[in-house]
């Protein structure tokens, strides 16, 4: 089994991926919906934004993420003005960088279940007496929850295996940035160190298809008509 | 004078204009497909808007394009049968008729069940459900909503000749037990003959 450190980072790895998603997750919820159902001038514009990460090399998302959240970034200012610190070298902000990368994937999929969400029943709803908000809560969220599940499931995925924005961003710092693939790199370069590789690799895998089992029960149930969550 | 509406829209490529007047009791709106039947009870609904006009049913007004009035369909009172069912698929049959009702913890009026005939399939999902167990329960819930008028589109359509006599015989019940005044579309003659007060021809 796992060595204690190794237990260490596969833990490090979960808390930065689970705190990327669920941060996230309300604010790609609600770009999905404005990307779904909004009609603005710029929506095209918003669109390439939320998708750049999926396409722009991880090391330059890294990089922009370093010059915004430096002390001296924009972004870097606001932060040590409320904390009095950084997260610069520190595990939020290897949880910054998984979440602007898991970004796009879980829009993407949010995205599609809102669109497919019938519309009549919408309206069927709205002649019932509900107001838009009372639509919105009993209606769409709901039916959108696959979507919202697939996402997160796959947004969780895509920041366990996150590697060169984080290395980029907030470097290589064992307990505090060192998630499975960059600890799996640093063990590659040291020589005779396979066994921890191996395992390493193999959590890795666990973890990722656990997740996505997880993610297609919670489809299926939703697919039936069933309560989801 | 219950139902009042003089109205024009553009749908697609289309222009409707739809202008009546009729009292209650069930009043038929009769004319081929395409006619724009579906789209005069969507505005009469709030679901479209029109581009001229007026609605006023009961005595309300639910738009007047003069003087910039134009109630959101939630505030409109109506009790509106779509042609497909539109039973919201996540909630079983007892929510879906408790969905507009004023008091959502309270059981579904036992009489109306009756009428209806779905008191057994409360606590079924609705994609369990035939065709015609579908329409009432959707009959059931714009009743449940406390409507102070009904619209029915099309109700018989797609339903074997079984069926039909069984939604006939309930909306035949509804026009002469409950009073509620009813606007509904068909292109079915037969259909508007056996039901109508009063029928329009679109």
């Amino acid at each position: 089994m796992l060595t204690g450190a190794e237990w260490g980072i596969v833990a490090l790895s979960l808390r930065i991926g689970g705190v990327a998603v669920l941060v996230m997750l309300p604010i790609a919820f609600a770009l999905a919906y404005l990307l779904a159902r909004g009609r603005f001038p710029g929506k095209i514009l918003l669109d390439g934004l939320v998708h750049l990460p999926l396409v722009l090399p991880p090391v330059v998302t890294g990089w922009l993420l370093l010059l915004a959240f430096a002390p001296t970034g924009p972004l870097g200012r606001i932060i040590e003005a409320l904390t009095g610190g950084t997260v610069l070298f520190r595990w939020t902000g290897a949880a910054i960088a998984a979440g602007v990368m898991a970004l796009p994937l879980m829009v993407r999929a949010m995205r599609l279940s809102i669109e497919a969400v019938d519309r009549q029943l919408e309206s069927a709803a709205r002649t019932l007496g509900a107001g838009r908000w009372r639509v919105f809560r009993t209606v769409t969220l709901p039916l959108s929850v696959p979507g919202v599940v697939a996402g997160t499931v796959l947004g969780f995925a895509r920041a366990l295996g996150e590697f060169g924005a984080t290395i980029t961003f907030v470097s290589n710092v064992p307990d505090q940035t060192q998630t499975l693939p960059l600890a799996i790199y640093s063990q590659l370069q040291i020589p005779g160190t396979d066994a921890t590789v191996f395992r390493l690799a193999v959590m890795s895998v666990v973890i990722a298809l656990a997740a996505l089992v997880a993610s297609e029960m919670l489809a299926r149930r939703a697919g039936r008509g069933q309560h989801v969550l | 004078m219950f139902f009042d509406v003089d109205v024009e829209a553009r749908v697609g490529a289309h222009d409707i204009a739809c202008r009546f007047q009729a009292e209650d009791g069930l009043t038929v709106l009769f004319g081929p497909s395409g006619a724009g039947k579906t789209s005069t009870l969507n505005m009469i609904a709030g679901l479209l808007k029109p581009r001229r006009g007026h609605i006023r049913v009961g005595g309300r007004v639910l738009f007047d394009h003069g003087e910039g009035i134009n109630l959101p369909p939630e505030a409109r009172r109506v009790g509106y049968v779509f042609q497909e069912p539109r039973l919201f698929p996540h909630k079983r049959v007892r929510a879906n008729l408790l969905y507009g009702a004023p008091d959502r913890d309270a059981d579904p009026d036992p009489q109306l069940m009756e009428v209806l005939g779905i008191g057994p399939l409360l606590d079924r999902w609705p994609r369990t459900l035939s065709g015609g167990e579908a329409r009432r329960v959707a009959i059931g819930r714009a009743l449940l909503s406390d409507p102070a008028f009904l619209l029915l589109d099309e109700p018989l359509s797609s339903l074997d000749r079984a069926r039909r006599e069984e939604i006939m015989a309930v909306i035949e019940r509804l026009r002469d037990a409950i009073g509620l005044p009813i606007l509904m579309v068909t292109h079915d003659a037969a259909e508007a003959e056996r039901l109508a007060t009063r029928t329009i021809e679109v």
